[in-house]
């Protein structure tokens, strides 16, 4: 049976780039090809940040279904390697998502942009959450990894708190329906309760 | 029925408003020339009119499309560009159908507006539940450009067809101790999804009121129609408030029940966030929402490399007209 373990692990890594940046020119399209509607600045807005968002999911996702997942001689340990590469993407898309506020609604305009950051408290919230995903982004590598140590791990599972922040930036802007806000509440629920089990074990 | 909206519209594509109100003069002397049989030799089309420059179309029951098609001509024009008809009419928040901005379009479709009828109770000599037909019998309607602004910080300008909510509330003659009036939008769940969740975070009916004065005020529009139609249903048809100095909430959509009250009623958005939006809700760059900067607006369409952003003016640019109402208010305080 052909498994995704059995390809190379080059070409997995193509894959998972391919899946990344397919968002990007998914609403690339759309916007050269005029299909965003009325507003397209507000469209992209959301759409950047809630991709980020998924691939935070994606990336707190592979250790659990690593660990938890196994099904005959199906495993999941192969997805470890594929890990830093949902977690930059992450990094991409909300770095995409602060450019296109600042741009498409901003005007580019800097010093509006720095009176929102700090006056909007949803987005003031997620200043933290910004700075962390941009340490661990720059701390991904091997030769970084290899450099801290022991405090790689603790600097990285700095994550779940950027995961909590994030949540904290969709929940500040519910309006009409809490729908959002619940279901990426109970996902990331899902993503963290088996950490704190774990946690919790080894205590 | 897919409609393919732009983005980036060329200049030269956004109607202005002497274009848009001579196509609609050209349109209708073309269709009454057709009426009258002299189709074949009326004089070709310089240009081709897009299909909603005609008048009176759109759903709705005949009456009310003969009525559109008769009213006013635009007794209020800007001198500001109009916001394409399809942008208008794919861009809403109407949250009985969804939040996101093109839930209106893709599902209010279901929505059944005829028949049609509106309770008016409280405080006035004449409460009724009256049909639709009724309320709009005898009501010359006009045609009016107003500036629609959003608590979003985004805007729009729409011709609206309409008529001044004085002359309906006239007639059913207030009593002394009406001083507010509070309206409703309808409810029935199986047209309209959002009242169906769970996760709703509005307790339906959506409600909207104002003082009486702002009411009575000439300005205060209830409509019937845009660019020339009856009233697309994620408009809120059939019928819908316009206020133009106040964000766009208190405009409320699909009404079914106005009631003149003593004291000021409840309203959907204050309910729920009180410290967000406020019962006046006027235009005002001074006072910010803490989710959006009030001070300027994005005028849409916008593009997207140069937003079209402009300042924001108090009362939406209609202060000359509406500041009297608020004199020695504080507007920081009752926003
Ligand atoms: C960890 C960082 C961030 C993540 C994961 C993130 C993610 C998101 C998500 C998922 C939404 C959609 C919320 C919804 O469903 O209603 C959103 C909306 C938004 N975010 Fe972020 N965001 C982040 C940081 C920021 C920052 C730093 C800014 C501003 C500089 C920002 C500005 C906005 C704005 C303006 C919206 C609202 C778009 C609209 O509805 O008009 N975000 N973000």
């Amino acid at each position: 049976m052909v498994t995704l373990v059995s390809i190379p692990v080059l070409w997995r890594r193509w894959l998972v780039f391919l899946v990344g940046v397919v968002p990007l020119l998914w609403i690339t399209y759309r916007t050269v090809t005029h299909q965003l509607g009325a507003d397209p600045a507000q469209t992209i807005v959301l759409f950047l940040g809630e991709w980020a968002l998924y691939f935070l999911f994606a990336s707190l996702a592979v250790t659990p279904i690593r660990r938890l997942v196994r099904w005959r001689h199906v495993h999941f340990r192969w997805l470890q390697t594929h890990r830093r590469m949902l977690g930059l993407f992450c990094l991409f898309y909300v770095l995409l998502h602060i450019t296109a506020y600042l741009v498409f609604i901003l005007g580019l305009d800097f010093a509006r942009f720095g009176q929102q950051l700090v006056e909007r408290p949803y987005i003031l919230v997620t200043m933290p959450a910004v700075v962390l995903l941009i340490a661990l982004g720059v701390t991904s590598t091997q030769g970084m990894m290899r450099r801290l140590g022991k405090r790689w791990l603790t600097l990285h599972k700095s994550i779940y708190l950027v995961a909590l922040l994030a949540w904290v930036h969709v929940f500040m802007q519910v309006r009409s329906s809490y729908v959002d806000a619940v279901l990426y509440g109970v996902i990331i629920l899902l993503l963290l309760a088996p950490r704190v089990i774990w946690w919790w074990r080894k205590h | 029925m897919l409609i393919k909206t732009r983005t980036d519209i060329p200049a030269s594509e956004i109607t202005p408003e002497p274009v848009y109100r001579a196509r609609r003069d050209f349109m209708r002397g073309a269709m009454s020339a057709a009426a009258l049989g002299l189709g074949a030799i009326a004089a070709p089309p310089l240009f081709a009119a897009p299909a909603h420059v005609a008048r009176g179309e759109g759903r709705g029951p005949d009456w009310l499309r003969a009525q559109i098609a008769a009213a006013d001509e635009n007794t209020r024009a800007l001198g500001e560009t109009l916001t394409p008809f399809e942008h208008v009419t794919s861009y809403n928040n109407f949250y009985e159908f969804g939040q996101g901005k093109t839930d209106p379009a893709d599902k209010a479709d279901a929505l059944t507006t005829d028949p049609w009828s509106v309770e008016i109770a409280g405080e006035v000599a004449k409460p009724g539940v009256y049909p639709l037909e009724d309320v709009l019998k005898g009501m010359d309607l006009e045609e009016r450009v107003y500036r629609l602004r959003c608590v979003e910080a985004w805007s729009m300008v729409i011709p609206w067809i309409g008529f001044p909510l004085a002359a309906l509330l006239q007639r059913v003659e207030p009593t002394s101790k009406a001083k507010y009036v509070a309206f409703e939008t309808l409810v029935r769940p199986a047209e309209m999804p959002a009242q169906r969740s769970r996760f709703s975070t509005i307790d339906w009916p959506y409600r909207e009121g104002l003082r009486l004065d702002e009411a009575m005020h000439p300005l205060t529009l209830m409509a019937v129609g845009l660019y020339g139609k009856t009233l697309p249903n994620q408009n809120g048809a059939p019928l819908r408030l316009v206020v133009p100095w106040k964000y766009g909430f208190k405009s409320i959509k699909s009404i079914v029940k106005i009631v003149l009250t003593e004291r000021e009623p409840k309203t959907t958005w204050n309910m729920m966030q009180p410290r967000e939006y406020g019962f006046y809700a006027n235009v005002n760059p001074e006072v910010d929402h803490p989710r959006w900067s009030q001070a300027s607006e994005r005028r849409l369409p916008s593009g997207l490399f140069r937003p079209n952003i402009i300042p924001t003016r108090l009362f939406n640019g209609y202060a000359e007209e509406v500041a009297h109402l608020y004199k020695g208010m504080d507007l920081t305080r009752y926003y």
